[in-house]
Formats: structure tokens, C-alpha cells, sequence
């Protein structure tokens, strides 16, 4: 059997001596698609962050298989300043970047990857926009297409769902779908109701891990994995969980 | 006298170069702190210097170069434990802030003697600026210069998105840490011209003023540029006729073309306002 792109073992994870993972293991197989859900401060981001490497992990190993520079990842919206002076083009093409490469015009290969990937999430009009200028669902698309320019092995999501209308959110994970033939994907969401059709396995993060190698879930499961996220019913066709809209 | 004939003066020669290379320097390394939301820092570390100052007077050793050392140390400290999170960010500055002011105050008392030379330090005084002084200025002008054009997309990628930079390899730490020793040396010789007290409008104003206009990092660190510029001619041409504070006059000349650049903006544009034109239709995303 193939390896596993990443394999944490047994890895806690703190912040200012507050524990917030505790004996994670985890690995993830290429092509997987995994759904990350959990309740809020249950270390979600976290992992992302031990994975992504931004987070040393406080016990326990990670490995990688493959380059963690090949790694794609949009960060949750709060983290970008939405007033910044960079357009639309610039934000993607920081997705070529590669280390400290000193000033140089973008190659032909370069160019030619930033239009394609603007085409695919529907931006190529708006590539010079500055990003104040755009609603968050076209901000959002920015940051996928900044995301999967290089072509990543992996695709990491936090929350790419919030704050966008409906119909980006079907089109997005269109094409998260597609793009999964290609990439391993992580996606952190709040709405495994919406997600369910397109991941194909379940990590619930609580403190612990829990993983799940299927996309269907139903409440006693979480109930076990103490995830304690909301959900009201779940029916054997579709394979789908409804989880529970407070608006 | 004709403006011209002013051009004959010694002093007004070095007023005119200091102008032109802090023009330069602020213009770009405005444009990197107001993008990237550190106005406070860098008033924390403009008014941390004064304890330089101050601790230069007393040792008679250049003052500039003691609040050289400050600017550094207190950019590194402010740096090093927003990192740590061991304080809130903005409790460090306002501590180094107040510490270095105290500490200026302090040792300006102890150093026998009076301190002629303070209210330069504290508000400006770009007719006194020296030879010496210009070929400091003209040494990091030309530093920040090249600094930016060889590394300007990592510098804007780690502006705007610190964390995705770290993604994609680029040495985030190392350049932060490098940025903001540029950003204190800009501080302290800026203070000549400027002054610890008016330094941070020439950082921000300017940039303000052309971000009404464009929303493009280069566009608008070249304009600033410009623009602080033309506002040094104008205050420091007024300031002879009417003898009144150099510093002081360049930062209204400064104010008041931000003023008249919106009142351009409305009438030319209408009131919409660039990064505000499509939140307002969808307040959701505002955070």
C-alpha cells in the first residue's frame, strides 16, 4: 500500500501551556478528502497549523512524505486584511513564490499559470481589481486560486464556507471535487450538512482525534468521538448529516 | 528675495537634499507601515529614541546615535515579544513609548548644562541638518532603495499575508526583523528633518493621501514619495518667509493636501469610496 502523504503520532499540541491537542494521531492518504469538524476551540486550526508547520507539536511526530512547500492553503477569512494594497493578480501569483527569489518578471509559465487558475475560479475579469473592491465570495476565489496555482499535492482549507453566498459555496466545492482527482484535500468547515457529499472522510477534532473513513456520520458516532456538534437528522439516502442551522 | 535666490544658501542646499532623500526613505517605508497596520509601532519606537537622546547628551556622544541604538533596540524588543505574545502588542509599545520619553527626560536633566538642541529633537529642523548628517541619510536611502526593489514581492506577500508567506518558504522572521531595523533607522534620521514628535505624519500622511487615489503597494509608495516631497518644498519655502518651524509647517502642508485631496476625490469621483464601495452592499463580510 502507498505511504501516507503526512502521519502524525501521538502529537499534543498547546498554546501558552494550554493544551488543545492531546494524542492526535493522523494519517492522511493521498487523494483522501478529508472533513475536519469540531466544535469551536477544539483545536481544528490547530492541527492545521501542526501540519502546516507553523506550530511545532509540543509531543509526538509528524512526517511527510512528500514537500511541505507543496502544500496549498487558504486561511480562514479573518486572517486577511481586506483593506491591503495588493489586486487580485498579486494575491495569486504570491502563490507562485518559492523561498526568496529576488525581483524578477513573472516567466511566460508563470504568467500562463496565474490566467488558468483565474479562469477556473471564475476571476479572470477582475484580476486587476484591488482586493477592497471585492465581496467575499470573489475574495474567497481569489485566495482558493492563490491556494492551488502551484499545482499543490495537498490542499488545505479553514473555512473557506463563512461569510460567502450559497451559490459560491456550491461552485466551490464543484470544484474541490475536481480538483481532489488531483490533490489531497483538508477542508476545515462548520457545515458537515453541506460537505458530506463531497469529502470522503470525517477527522473529528475535540481535544482528541477521531477519524472517520467514510463521509457518513450520524450522531451517536459523534456522540462517542465527543464532538458535539449539532445535528438533527441523518437519512440513508442521500448519505448525508443535516447539521442544524441556527439563522 | 526670489525662491531661487534661496538656493544659494549653504544650509538651504542641505534642507533641500535631506527633504529629498526623507521624501525617498518615508515614501517607501510609509507605504510598507501604513499598509501593514503598524503606525503605533512605529510611533512607539520614534518616541522610544528620545531615551537615546537623552542618554547621548549626557555621555556627549552624538545624540542621533544614541537614538540610533534605541530606535533598533526598542523595533527588536517590540518585535521579539509580539512574537512571544508574553505581553498584548499594543501594552508593549505604549511601554517602550513612555520608557524611552522618561528616560530622554532624565538624563537631558542630569547632563550638566542646557540642552539647546532639544526642541530640534523633539519637533525638527531641517535648516540645520549637516553634511554628516545628509551622508547618513543618503546611505540608508539608498539601502531601503535597494532593498525594496530586489525583494519587493516577498516584502508585499509578507505584508499582506504573513502565514501563507511562511507556506510558501519565504524567511518571514528574518525579513520582519530586517524590515523593522530599516523602519527605526528611517525613524532616526527622519528626526532631524522632522522631529521625534511630527516624524510619523511624513510615514503616514502621504500614503493616505495617494491610497485615496489608488489601492497598488508601488503605485502608492511612489506617489508617497512625491508627495512628501512637494509638501518639504512647501513647508520649508513658507517656514522662511513667515519664520515659523520648519517640522511644524511640512506636516500642515501635509494635512492640508490630504484635505484637498479628498475634496478632489468627492468632485471627481463621486463619494464612493474605493475599498468601501462593495462592503456596503454586503455587510455580512464586514468582520
Amino acid at each position: 500500500m502507498e505511504k501516507p502523504l503526512v502521519q502524525l503520532r501521538n502529537v499534543d499540541a498547546a498554546y501558552q501551556n494550554k493544551i488543545v491537542l492531546s494524542n492526535v494521531s493522523l494519517s492522511i492518504d493521498d487523494r483522501d478528502f478529508i472533513g475536519i469538524i469540531g466544535p469551536n476551540g477544539g483545536g481544528k486550526t490547530t492541527l492545521l497549523k501542526i501540519i502546516l508547520g507553523f506550530l511545532k507539536p509540543l509531543q509526538g511526530t509528524i512526517k511527510y512524505t512528500f514537500d511541505r512547500s507543496e502544500i496549498g492553503y487558504l486561511p480562514q477569512g479573518n486572517q486577511i486584511d481586506d483593506r491591503f494594497p495588493i489586486t487580485v493578480k498579486e494575491v495569486v501569483a504570491s502563490g507562485l513564490e518559492k523561498g526568496l527569489k529576488i525581483q524578477k518578471k513573472f516567466s511566460s509559465t508563470e504568467r500562463q499559470k496565474i490566467n488558468t487558475v483565474l479562469e477556473k475560479v471564475g476571476m479572470e475579469k477582475l484580476r486587476k481589481r484591488p482586493i477592497g473592491e471585492l465581496s467575499g465570495g470573489e475574495l474567497q476565489r481569489t485566495l482558493l486560486a492563490r491556494a492551488i496555482v502551484s499545482s499543490p499535492r495537498m490542499l488545505i482549507l479553514d473555512e473557506p464556507d463563512t461569510h460567502v453566498d450559497n451559490k459560491f459555496e456550491m461552485e466551490l466545492y464543484g470544484l474541490l471535487k475536481e480538483l481532489n482527482e488531483t490533490m489531497t484535500i483538508l477542508l476545515v468547515s462548520h457545515d458537515i450538512g453541506t460537505i458530506s457529499p463531497y469529502i470522503k472522510s470525517i477527522a473529528c477534532v475535540n481535544r482528541k482525534l477521531h477519524f472517520h473513513s467514510s463521509n457518513e456520520i450520524n450522531e451517536e458516532q459523534l456522540q462517542v468521538y465527543n464532538c458535539p456538534i449539532e445535528i438533527i437528522a441523518h437519512g440513508p439516502i442521500p448519505h448525508r448529516v443535516m447539521k442544524q442551522h441556527n439563522q | 528675495m526670489e525662491i531661487l535666490q534661496l538656493f544659494e544658501y549653504g544650509f538651504i542646499q542641505n534642507a533641500f537634499t535631506a527633504a529629498l532623500l526623507m521624501s525617498v526613505t518615508c515614501g517607501i517605508i510609509g507605504t510598507y507601515i501604513v499598509s501593514r497596520r503598524m503606525v503605533f509601532i512605529t510611533g512607539g519606537i520614534t518616541h522610544s529614541s528620545f531615551g537615546g537622546v537623552g542618554i547621548g547628551y549626557f555621555l556627549g556622544i552624538p545624540p542621533l546615535a544614541g537614538a540610533a541604538v534605541f530606535a533598533v533596540l526598542a523595533a527588536l524588543i517590540t518585535e521579539n515579544l509580539t512574537r512571544k505574545k508574553i505581553l498584548r502588542n499594543d501594552s508593549i509599545i505604549a511601554i517602550m513609548w513612555s520608557l524611552g520619553m522618561a528616560l530622554g527626560i532624565i538624563f537631558v536633566y542630569l547632563t550638566p548644562g542646557y540642552a539647546p538642541n532639544l526642541m530640534s529633537f523633539l519637533f525638527g529642523s531641517i535648516i540645520t541638518v549637516t553634511t554628516t548628517d545628509l551622508w547618513f541619510m543618503f546611505s540608508l536611502t539608498t539601502t531601503v532603495l535597494l532593498f525594496f526593489f530586489i525583494l519587493f514581492k516577498p516584502i508585499l506577500y509578507i505584508s499582506f499575508d504573513e502565514q501563507f508567506a511562511k507556506t510558501r518558504g519565504i524567511p518571514v522572521m528574518l525579513m520582519n526583523y530586517l524590515l523593522i531595523i530599516l523602519v527605526a533607522l528611517t525613524i532616526v534620521l527622519s528626526i532631524r528633518v522632522a522631529g521625534i514628535i511630527l516624524v510619523l505624519s511624513i510615514l503616514t500622511i502621504p500614503q493616505n493621501i495617494a491610497n485615496i487615489f489608488t489601492n497598488r503597494f508601488s503605485v502608492i509608495m511612489i506617489t508617497s514619495v512625491i508627495l512628501g516631497f512637494i509638501a518639504s518644498m512647501v513647508g520649508l519655502v513658507v517656514s522662511y518667509y513667515l519664520d515659523i518651524p520648519s517640522g511644524a509647517t511640512i506636516i500642515f502642508s501635509l494635512v492640508l493636501m490630504y484635505l484637498a485631496a479628498r475634496v478632489v476625490k468627492v468632485v471627481t469621483f463621486g463619494k464612493k469610496y474605493p475599498s468601501k464601495k462593495e462592503a456596503a452592499n454586503e455587510p455580512a463580510e464586514d468582520r
